[in-house]
C-alpha cells in the first residue's frame, strides 16, 4: 500500500465522505480449526472465543506473559470448532508461530495469507457499491459480523468491519480476484485511498496501531480497551487482569492549531513535569487540527487536563480528551439506511 | 512548466524580485514532494533574514521541513491566509501561495539563484 494515491487530505475525506478502498493484501490471515480450538484460542486470546457466534467476528488481543501485545486480532468464527483470524503484516510470522507453539496435536493452523487477498471499502458509499458487485443481499449484515457472497462466480467472505470508523467492509478474495475488484470499485465510484489517509482515519477513531499504541512492553490493560480484554484467563491475564498494575492509561489530545506533535513526543503537566509520551500524532483533516493519543500517568489521565506537549520544534499546548476525536462517523449506523 | 520570471534555489524555493522587493514561495516540486500542506510557521515581519537561512518551517500531513530564505533582506509581509489555508501552496504555489516578502534586498545575491532552465536541468538531475 502506497503512503498516498492521489493525496493523504483528499483520500480521507473520499472514506468520510462517498467511499474508498484500501490495498491490504499485506495482512495475515490463519485458519485455526480442531476439537480443542475454543479452549486454545480461549488460552491465547484476551477475548472470550466460546461466546462468538457463527458468523460473528471479535476483536482481542495475543497477550504475552507479561501482559504485552504480541498482535492485535480479529477473530471469524466460520463454524463450530474453526475460525479464521487476521493479523497484521508486520508480526503474521510472530503470531503464527506464538500459536502453533501453543497448540495442542488436536488442533490445526493454516497460513492462508499467501492465498488471500483484502481490500477494504469503506465510507458511507461503500455499501451501494459493493452491493452492484456481489450477488446476495448485504442489507442484513451486522456490525462485526460476516458472510460469504459471490462477486463474479467466486466466493467471497466480507465482513462488516474496517479500520476507519465508517460504515464499512473488509472483502477476502483470490488474488486473481483483486484486481478486477479494486478496478470496478473505483468505477462505481470509490477513491483508492493509502497508509497516509489510514492512519489520519484511525487516529481520529482513537484505533490504536500496532507498534505504537500496543506493543510486547506495553500492559494490555493500560490501552483502556476493556470490551476486548473479557477472557478470565489466557496467557498474560496474571498481569492484564490486575488492575494495580495499572500504572498508566492510554488517551487522547486535542493540541491548539495545526501543528502536530508525533510518537515519542514528551506529555508534561502544567509544571512542566513529565507525565507522559505520545504513541501516534498527526494533523486529522476532520478536525482541523493536531490531535494525538499516548500514555499518561493514572493521577493525570484526566479530560479536559490542559497539558503541554514537548515537540522537537518546541512546546505545544492540548487538553487530554476521550477519544474518537471525531464523532461523525458512521460505522455503527442502520446499514439499510445507506442501500 | 517552471515560472520563468523568477529565480530558484537548491532548496526548493523561488524569489521574484520587482523593484527592491522580492516575493517568496516553494515550488511545485517541493510541494509535491511534502505532500498535503497542513501548517506553515511564517516569519516574523521585521526579522532580518540571511540568504539561506532558516526563517520557517512548512508541515505536511506525514512531513516537516525547514524553509530558507533565497536572499537576504527584511521581512516587510507574511501570506497570513495561509494559517488558515496553507493548502493554498499546493494548489497555487507561485500564486495564491507566496510566503513572505523582502525588502532591503542585495541584488547580487540574486544572480547566484538558477534560472527557470536551470532549476528544471537540477531537478532532472536529482531523480
Amino acid at each position: 500500500m502506497p503512503m498516498q494515491y492521489e493525496g493523504i487530505i483528499k483520500e480521507h475525506e473520499a472514506t468520510r465522505n462517498a467511499a474508498a478502498i484500501f490495498d491490504t493484501c499485506h495482512m495475515g490471515e490463519f485458519l485455526i480449526s480442531g476439537a480443542q480450538a475454543v479452549t486454545e484460542l480461549e488460552n491465547l486470546l484476551s477475548c472470550s472465543v466460546a461466546s462468538i457466534k457463527i458468523g460473528q467476528c471479535k476483536y482481542g488481543f495475543l497477550c504475552n506473559h507479561k501482559g504485552g501485545v504480541i498482535d492485535d486480532q480479529i477473530l471469524y468464527r466460520m463454524d463450530e470448532n474453526r475460525f479464521f483470524m487476521v493479523v497484521n503484516a508486520s508480526t503474521e510470522s510472530e503470531d503464527f508461530q506464538w500459536i502453533k507453539d501453543h497448540l495442542s496435536s488436536s488442533t490445526s493452523i493454516v497460513n492462508l495469507s499467501a492465498e488471500t487477498a483484502k481490500i477494504d471499502l469503506q465510507g458511507p458509499q461503500s455499501a451501494k457499491i459493493l452491493q452492484k458487485l456481489v450477488s446476495d443481499p448485504i442489507a442484513d449484515m451486522k456490525f462485526y459480523h460476516f458472510k460469504h457472497n459471490y462477486y463474479k462466480s467466486e466466493q467471497v467472505l466480507i465482513s462488516r468491519t474496517g479500520y476507519t470508523g465508517e460504515i464499512g467492509f473488509e472483502i477476502y478474495l483470490s488474488p486473481q480476484s483483486a484486481l478486477q475488484f479494486w478496478d470496478d470499485c473505483i468505477n462505481l465510484g470509490a477513491t483508492p485511498a493509502g497508509l497516509g489517509a489510514r492512519d489520519t482515519l484511525r487516529l481520529e477513531m482513537g484505533f490504536p496501531l500496532y507498534g505504537h499504541e500496543l506493543n510486547q512492553d506495553t500492559n494490555a490493560a493500560e490501552s483502556g480497551l476493556c470490551r476486548s480484554i473479557a477472557n478470565k484467563k489466557f496467557i498474560g491475564s496474571e498481569v492484564v487482569l490486575d488492575s494495580s498494575l495499572v500504572k498508566k492509561c492510554l488517551k487522547g489530545i486535542v493540541l491548539e492549531g495545526r501543528r502536530a506533535a508525533r510518537h515519542g513526543d514528551k506529555i508534561l503537566n502544567q509544571d512542566k513535569e513529565e507525565i507522559g509520551y505520545l504513541t501516534s500524532g498527526s494533523y486529522s483533516p476532520s478536525l482541523q487540527k493536531a490531535v494525538a493519543m499516548g500514555y499518561v500517568l493514572l493521577s493525570y489521565a484526566v479530560n479536559e487536563q490542559k497539558v503541554f506537549v514537548k515537540t522537537d520544534r518546541g512546546e505545544l499546548t492540548g487538553n487530554i480528551t476521550e477519544t474518537p476525536f471525531y464523532k461523525g462517523a458512521t460505522g455503527r449506523n442502520n446499514l439499510a439506511n445507506y442501500l | 512548466m517552471t515560472p520563468k520570471d523568477r529565480m530558484y534555489t537548491r532548496t526548493h524555493e523561488w524569489v521574484k524580485v520587482e523593484d527592491n522587493e522580492a516575493l517568496v514561495g516553494i515550488t511545485d516540486h517541493a510541494q509535491d514532494s511534502l505532500g498535503d500542506i497542513t501548517f506553515i510557521e511564517l516569519p516574523k515581519i521585521g526579522s532580518k533574514l540571511k540568504k539561506s537561512g532558516e526563517c520557517g518551517v512548512i508541515e505536511s500531513v506525514k512531513a516537516a521541513s525547514d524553509l530558507y530564505s533565497p536572499i537576504s533582506g527584511t521581512v516587510t509581509d507574511v501570506n497570513e491566509a495561509l494559517e488558515t489555508t496553507p493548502e493554498d501552496v499546493n494548489t497555487d504555489p507561485y500564486g495564491k501561495g507566496w510566503i513572505f516578502k523582502l525588502n532591503n534586498i542585495n541584488q547580487n545575491e540574486i544572480a547566484e539563484l538558477m534560472d527557470a532552465d536551470a532549476y528544471e536541468k537540477f531537478l532532472e538531475s536529482e531523480e
